[in-house]
């Protein structure tokens, strides 16, 4: 099943230049293995050396703060969104 | 702007050309930029700042632009003594730091005059930002001051004084049905997609926090080049904590005041409180949280700069605190009926934290403690309508006004 994962801007070498990549998985796990297996590198940037996710990587399953669900094991559905998006400055 | 040698990525130090970029493409640190502080410590002196301009660019040796053409007199706010308020509290030598009085109302032009006049010499033409409200408010501003276009994003939910004072401007105001940090993701995935937009708290954010430095810069130049023994500082995103306690650093480094240490304390609402959790529970992350305060200025439930706040705050021997609704209200008008200042939520979250940090003994009786109260209260009179209302309704007759009002004289 086919989950479409949404590459920033300072990602995007990686992907080829694309915005989105669909991949496979059902759990984000998953999904971020596959699309470092379909695009090698990705792994390197997302997680630090201890295997967890960077502190700055934000990571949304269909619009959802995945530390707000059940972080690297969130199910994901097909045909839901995965976003990758760096942290912001405040308002 | 002469003495900016480029942009440094502060979690793995990748040197980065000072463009338009702020997410390290390694690590997703944020950028931060780089001077030469040698050549800043030979050209800057207090005297050419006491000749410069009455705003926040009589620093520009320490910023990373130019001001030209875009200077609507950010910073330069009054620092008053507070006895009033010092003696209601036990603090012998209290300031406050008033930056109500900037040209939109809140610390936020200091840091868009920065962010803009960058996004102007990078050749931008559309300034954009996400924003609680103040923000959007001084992003309008400065954008219409400059001719620039403008397109800015907020909560659905922000009081209307904040909704009035970006939307006057004419232009692009985008209210989005969601939470900050909605519209910051949102924000965020959009720079992505129109890298001709200055965000200035996304892609121009390297510049933007810049200018939260001029606090801590004004705060020692009127204190007659002496830094103050502990700042009170209100955390939303933690950018402005920890560039005050870097603009305290800078000072030193350049040799326009002694080698000293600020104690830096910060403030939050507890119904939005990642921050404070984290430094009550020992953490270096912050987990984020879903905000539900009436300090919405506040509100931001997954703030990007938390983790170099809570070092901020850790190294300096400082505190954070966390006051509710009410006790946010009590901050406001206690502010309010001893020292005359009229502050938005914002503000009462950092007096409110700053009497219960000196109840507690952390702010200390004899230190000298400057509380930062970053906004106007004109903006979010929602909080304060069932507190501040009039005091007698008459005829308009001497006998009712007899009959009705009784005053000391």
């Amino acid at each position: 099943m086919s989950v479409n994962v949404r590459i920033p801007t300072q990602l995007r070498p990686l992907s080829g230049g694309a915005s989105e990549v669909a991949v496979e998985g059902s759990t984000l796990a998953e999904v971020l293995k596959a699309l470092d297996a379909a695009h090698p590198g990705f792994r390197d940037r997302l997680f630090d050396e201890a295997g967890k996710l960077r502190r700055f990587v934000n990571v949304f399953v269909a619009d959802e703060d995945v530390r707000f669900l059940q972080g690297i094991e969130t199910p994901v559905a097909a045909g839901q969104t995965v976003s990758i998006v760096p942290a912001v400055a405040g308002g | 702007m002469p003495f900016v040698e480029g942009l440094r990525c502060r979690e793995c130090a990748r040197p980065y050309p000072a463009e338009a970029l702020h997410v390290c493409e390694f690590c997703f640190g944020p950028l931060e930029v780089a001077y030469d502080y040698d050549a800043i410590a030979a050209s800057v002196s207090r005297e050419r700042i006491a000749a410069g301009p009455l705003s926040v660019w009589r620093y520009a040796d320490l910023l990373p632009a130019s001001p030209d053409g875009l200077d609507l007199g950010a910073g330069f706010t009054p620092l008053v003594r507070a006895e009033r308020l010092g003696a209601e509290l036990g603090l012998r030598d209290l300031w406050v730091k008033n930056d109500t009085l900037n040209p939109t109302g809140s610390f936020k032009d200091r840091v868009v005059t920065v962010a803009l006049a960058r996004a102007r010499e990078l050749g931008f033409k559309v300034a954009a930002c996400a924003s609680t409200g103040n923000l959007a408010n001084s992003v309008a501003a400065h954008a219409a001051r400059a001719g620039m276009r403008h397109i800015v994003f907020i909560p659905s939910d922000l009081e209307s004084g904040k909704v009035a004072a970006s939307g006057v401007y004419g232009e692009h105001l985008v209210s989005v049905k969601g939470t900050y940090d909605e519209v910051n993701r949102l924000c965020a995935e959009l720079a992505s997609d129109h890298p001709t937009w200055a965000f200035v708290n996304v892609n121009l954010r390297t510049y933007y926090a810049e200018g939260s430095k001029t606090l801590a810069f004004e705060t020692a130049e009127q204190l007659g080049w002496h830094a103050p023994d502990h700042v009170i500082v209100p955390i939303a995103s933690g950018s402005q904590l920890a560039k005050v306690a870097k603009g305290f650093k800078e000072l030193a480094t350049v040799g326009l005041i002694e080698e000293t240490e600020v104690r830096i304390s910060g403030a939050q609402a507890v119904g939005c409180s990642p921050v404070e959790t984290a430094f009550r529970e020992g953490h270096d992350f912050v987990r984020p949280v879903r905000p539900s305060t009436i300090a919405k200025s506040l509100a931001i439930g997954n703030p990007a700069d938390g983790p170099y706040a809570l070092d901020a705050v850790r190294a300096s021997g400082g505190s954070i605190g966390a006051v509710t609704d009410e006790e946010i209200v009590e901050g406001i008008t206690l502010l309010a009926r001893t020292e005359g200042i009229f502050s938005e939520t914002a503000g009462g979250v950092t007096i409110a934290t700053l009497a219960k940090l000196a109840a507690t003994g952390v702010v200390q009786p004899d230190e000298r403690v400057v509380a930062f109260v970053t906004g106007i209260g004109l903006k979010t009179i929602e909080a304060v309508t069932e507190v501040a209302r009039p005091t007698a309704e008459i005829e308009p007759t001497l006998d009712a006004f007899a009959a009705s009002v009784e005053i000391d004289d």
